[in-house]
């Protein structure tokens, strides 16, 4: 997590954050050329403890590009837009309560729980729709085979305590 | 009812927006849960690379080390000697009779009793499938068929040339397998769903086929089998580990001598031949070139093609030794002065030499002149620099000397005379030459790499890493299509680089750890198009989710991660103290990343680790001392064992077991408490370790339960590993007793 508080000053925070941003980078640089794949870009944006929208995941990546994109983004152009991004503390993860509440909004009548058939529907036909995969994946923890349905309170705090 | 609809309409409107606003949100905090998990999942990956790499230095290293005591050292009285006579002869390559008698089975009874399967030869296709069925139903072979079969698969290999070359005129498929490692779940599960050898369905195994899997006895079997069976479909290439001193280290070894205590020793011995006898490469419809591990900017096929590949017993060491003994022990050890001789490749980069300006310069002004991987060839001023290199190393060699208590002696060395074989340049009969030892050790170990060019691969410690253009010039100069190699481990079983010009192929799935990856196979049809078929030999895998996976995987690497740690507790601890110049107990997140990585030189993204490996502090710093304590704790009890002794030994395990299994050249399982300790005083000169003499004897002594004055390799082994099980599990009482009567420099052990 970006919690690097300045105990010691703004110079230090940034160098924090510049070795955070080269070893997560580092992780993906697989030629060892200091550049990545333009598609892991969201992976390690996120790992930094970002949790952007993919709206604003595109954003961040059209800020990183080359100006002919490549497929590849280099480091230098990363580095900088990266080490704002956690300066201004921007793309907060969502707190657990938040979470919560927005999965209560797709159960008005507050069963405490959606079907497998809802949760389908919503991930996939609305917000920032997921691919067959992701649908695939995110069912195959969540869903109770029993109830055919997904506990959401459990859910979550199954999910949080998988993060720590 | 107008404004009604409308207001519904408002509320539906909104609702809608709510739901959608919902959706937009638990779909972002999904994707970023799951971008930890890749995240989580790519450093795992890079943890148990990374040490299997430097495991495999280690091998190197130890090895350079040996080859460097032989080449150099000369034993100044009768006993050692003796001793380093027994430790470093090989045997050279038994002549036909004594191969024979190491073949010799029929003297070998099969009792009544017995109920796996039998062979009789020449064999037919069903021997070798009910040998398949056998091994899946947990058979195991008895000991005269494994030697009948090792002895008549070398009978086969020696007519073969060293690159195979197959047609698809005749079998219309040709399936390519990588690195089994003696996973045979893997290879059943192959020919269960490839289908059986055949003359319609030829095979290709390119290599490494033992080590660090429980089948590599059984793997061999059937691969030789099938290989006698259809002697012109199936193909095997040499792996780097389808060597015996490999085998040493990795497991293989171990395997033999478990499953068969009686014969075990001829089986070895029959094996050492037989490996080396395994073809190098093969090359389908001379298109498809298929070696284990790549290729090299100075690659020579026409040279591979032509040499005597049954001379390069092992590509650990540059030469073996030859059976005469003391004599020809001493004229070698001069013969480090003849042009010709390789200069010991290995010096730049052995920690515990002096940085001698004479002997870097040269040797780097000779390195500056070639891209390939192992610094050696013959140097322009042969004699002059060998004459410079042998100074320094004499120079290192009496530190390394006095360091374990021998005397020196100078003079036996500088008097021998040259032989005269240096000057004619004739090489001797039984050795290949420098550059046909090089050109095989780069089509075993090396690797691809994204760059141009071509460099040492200093990762294993041989070979090279080679370049996308290394690739093209060979595959122009030899008008070849493509590349097939196996040699490294990929998350899919599979991956092309080089414009899809090199494929790597690797068949040993869930290698780290189940559901660390998959294993995969490519066919070749007569259009030479690759098709791959990736599988996960393990039920278990399937049923689990990604999560869950990651999970099991991760924690089997974070395990291993923290040994490591463990092992280098000192140095650690050495480390963090020169960050904390105020005393105060405590280092910043960052200077522990910074440290950890100085001690280790894993090459990891310890930042990106940090939260598995340290219990967050709020405020952002790290009680060094207890954090070490913690790792401690979880290693072992420190109550019974001297902690820094154990901590060194812990550290150099898979080395003492290496040299151990070195030593006791007759597998007994035995090795005299003298044997032990001159071992260990010239292991610890040459590694730098300080423990004194005195330790290692009361060490030693303690091991001999039985006082008998030898100490039992594998009980000592196992306690070792015992003491790491039930210590960690609280069981104070089966650990060992480490009895320091006398405080001759060890610490007697703590009361915690």
């Amino acid at each position: 997590m970006a919690d690097d508080k300045e105990r010691e000053g703004p110079d230090i925070t940034v160098a924090e954050f510049h070795k955070k941003i080269k070893d997560a980078f580092e992780v993906f640089d697989h030629e060892a050329n200091n550049t990545v794949d333009v598609r892991e870009i969201g992976t390690i944006i996120r790992s930094l403890g970002c949790c952007p929208s993919e709206g604003e995941l595109h954003d961040l990546i059209a800020e990183v590009e080359e100006e002919e994109p490549t497929g590849y983004i280099r480091f230098e152009k990363f580095l900088p837009v990266m080490t704002e991004v956690l300066l201004e503390r921007r793309y907060r993860p969502i707190p657990e309560d938040i979470l919560l509440r927005a999965f209560e909004v797709l159960d008005p009548s507050k069963r405490g729980f959606l079907l497998k058939e809802e949760l389908i529907k919503y991930m996939t036909e609305e917000g920032e729709p997921f691919s067959q995969e992701e649908m695939e994946e995110m069912l195959s923890a969540a869903i109770d085979p029993e109830s055919n349905s997904v506990h959401y309170k459990d859910y979550i705090a199954m999910m949080v305590i998988d993060e720590s | 009812m107008g404004s009604g609809t409308s207001t519904q309409h408002h509320f539906a409107f909104q609702n809608a927006e709510k739901a959608f606003k919902a959706a937009a949100l638990i779909q972002r905090w999904y994707r970023r849960y799951m971008a930890r998990l890749e995240m989580r999942r790519h450093c795992t990956w890079r943890i148990f690379q990374s040490i299997e790499y430097a495991g495999q230095q280690d091998q190197v290293k130890l090895h350079d080390f040996f080859s460097y005591l032989v080449d150099h050292f000369t034993p100044s009285s009768n006993h050692e000697r003796d001793f380093l006579d027994r430790m470093f002869t090989e045997d050279r390559f038994p002549q036909d009779s004594e191969m024979e008698k190491f073949g010799d089975y029929e003297s070998i009874e099969v009792p009544d009793n017995y109920t796996g399967p039998r062979l009789s030869f020449p064999l037919l296709p069903d021997h070798a499938t009910a040998l398949v069925e056998a091994f899946r139903l947990k058979q195991q072979l008895h000991a005269r068929y494994v030697l009948n079969l090792l002895h008549e698969t070398r009978k086969h290999l020696i007519q073969l040339p060293n690159i195979n070359r197959v047609s698809t005129c005749y079998s219309e498929e040709i399936t390519v397998c990588g690195d089994l490692h003696g996973q045979l779940d893997d290879l059943i599960f192959i020919f269960h769903k490839n289908g059986l050898p055949s003359p319609e369905r030829a095979y290709v195994f390119n290599g490494d086929f033992v080590d660090r899997g429980k089948d590599s006895v059984e793997i061999l079997m059937v691969l030789f089998a099938f290989m006698l069976v259809y002697p012109k479909e199936f193909h095997l290439n040499r792996g780097n580990h389808e060597d015996h001193l490999v085998n040493l280290r990795y497991g293989f070894t171990k395997e033999v001598m478990h499953k068969y205590k009686t014969h075990g020793k001829k089986i070895l011995k029959i094996l050492k031949d037989v490996f080396c006898w395994l073809p190098l490469a093969t090359l389908v419809d001379e298109k498809v070139l298929i070696l284990h591990g790549g290729v090299s900017d100075m690659t020579d096929l026409d040279l591979l093609a032509k040499l005597d590949r049954h001379k390069i017993v092992s590509t650990m060491r540059h030469k073996t030794r030859k059976e005469n003994g003391k004599q020809v022990k001493k004229e070698e050890a001069n013969q480090k002065s003849s042009a010709g001789r390789p200069t010991p490749w290995f010096l730049p980069q052995s920690r515990s030499l002096p940085a001698s300006p004479l002997r870097l310069g040269s040797l780097q002004a000779h390195r500056a002149g070639r891209s390939s991987s192992i610094p050696c060839g013959a140097p322009r001023d042969a004699k002059e620099l060998a004459r410079q290199v042998r100074r320094s190393v004499d120079l290192e060699l009496d530190r390394c000397r006095q360091q374990a208590g021998f005397p020196v002696s100078w003079g036996e060395e500088e008097a021998s005379p040259c032989t005269p074989e240096a000057d004619s340049g004739a090489q001797e009969p039984l050795e290949p030459t420098q550059e046909e030892w090089r050109q095989v050790v780069d089509i075993l170990w090396s690797d691809p790499m994204a760059q141009e060019g071509c460099k040492a691969n200093t990762v294993r410690g041989g070979g090279c890493y080679f370049g996308p253009n290394v690739t093209e010039r060979l595959l122009q100069k030899y008008n070849l299509q493509f590349l097939i190699r196996s040699h490294e481990c990929k998350p899919e079983g599979y991956e092309f680089c080089h414009s899809r010009k090199v494929l790597t192929i690797f068949s040993a799935s869930n290698y780290y750890e189940v559901g660390s990856n998959r294993g995969a196979y490519v066919k070749l049809g007569p259009a030479l198009t690759p098709y791959i078929v990736q599988y996960q030999a393990n039920k278990v895998t399937h049923m689990l989710t990604m999560r869950q996976r990651i999970s099991r995987v991760e924690e089997s690497a974070l395990r291993a991660l923290r040994e490591k740690l463990f092992a280098h507790s000192s140095d650690l601890l050495g480390e963090f103290k020169k960050h904390d110049a105020d005393k105060t107990g405590l280092i910043t997140l960052s200077d522990w990343a910074e440290a950890v990585e100085s001690v280790l030189h894993l090459g990891l993204p310890w930042r990106m680790l940090r939260p598995q490996l340290v219990n967050s502090s709020t405020d952002n710093t790290l009680e060094y001392k207890s954090w070490l304590e913690d790792l401690a704790k979880e290693q072992l009890n420190r109550e019974n064992i001297q902690s820094s002794l154990l901590e060194t030994l812990y550290r150099n395990r898979s080395n003492l077991e290496t040299i151990f299994r070195i030593i006791d050249s007759d597998h007994s399982g035995f090795i005299s408490l003298d044997e032990f300790r001159h071992t260990w005083k010239l292991f610890s000169s040459h590694m730098n370790i300080n423990i004194t003499d005195d330790c290692i004897c009361d060490l030693a002594r303690s091991i001999d339960f039985n006082k008998d004055g030898h100490i039992d390799i594998n009980e000592f082994l196992e306690a070792f590993r015992l003491v790491e099980q039930s210590c960690s599990e609280g069981n104070a009482s089966d650990c060992p007793q480490t009895t320091n009567t006398n405080d001759n420099g060890c610490s007697k052990p703590g009361t915690h």
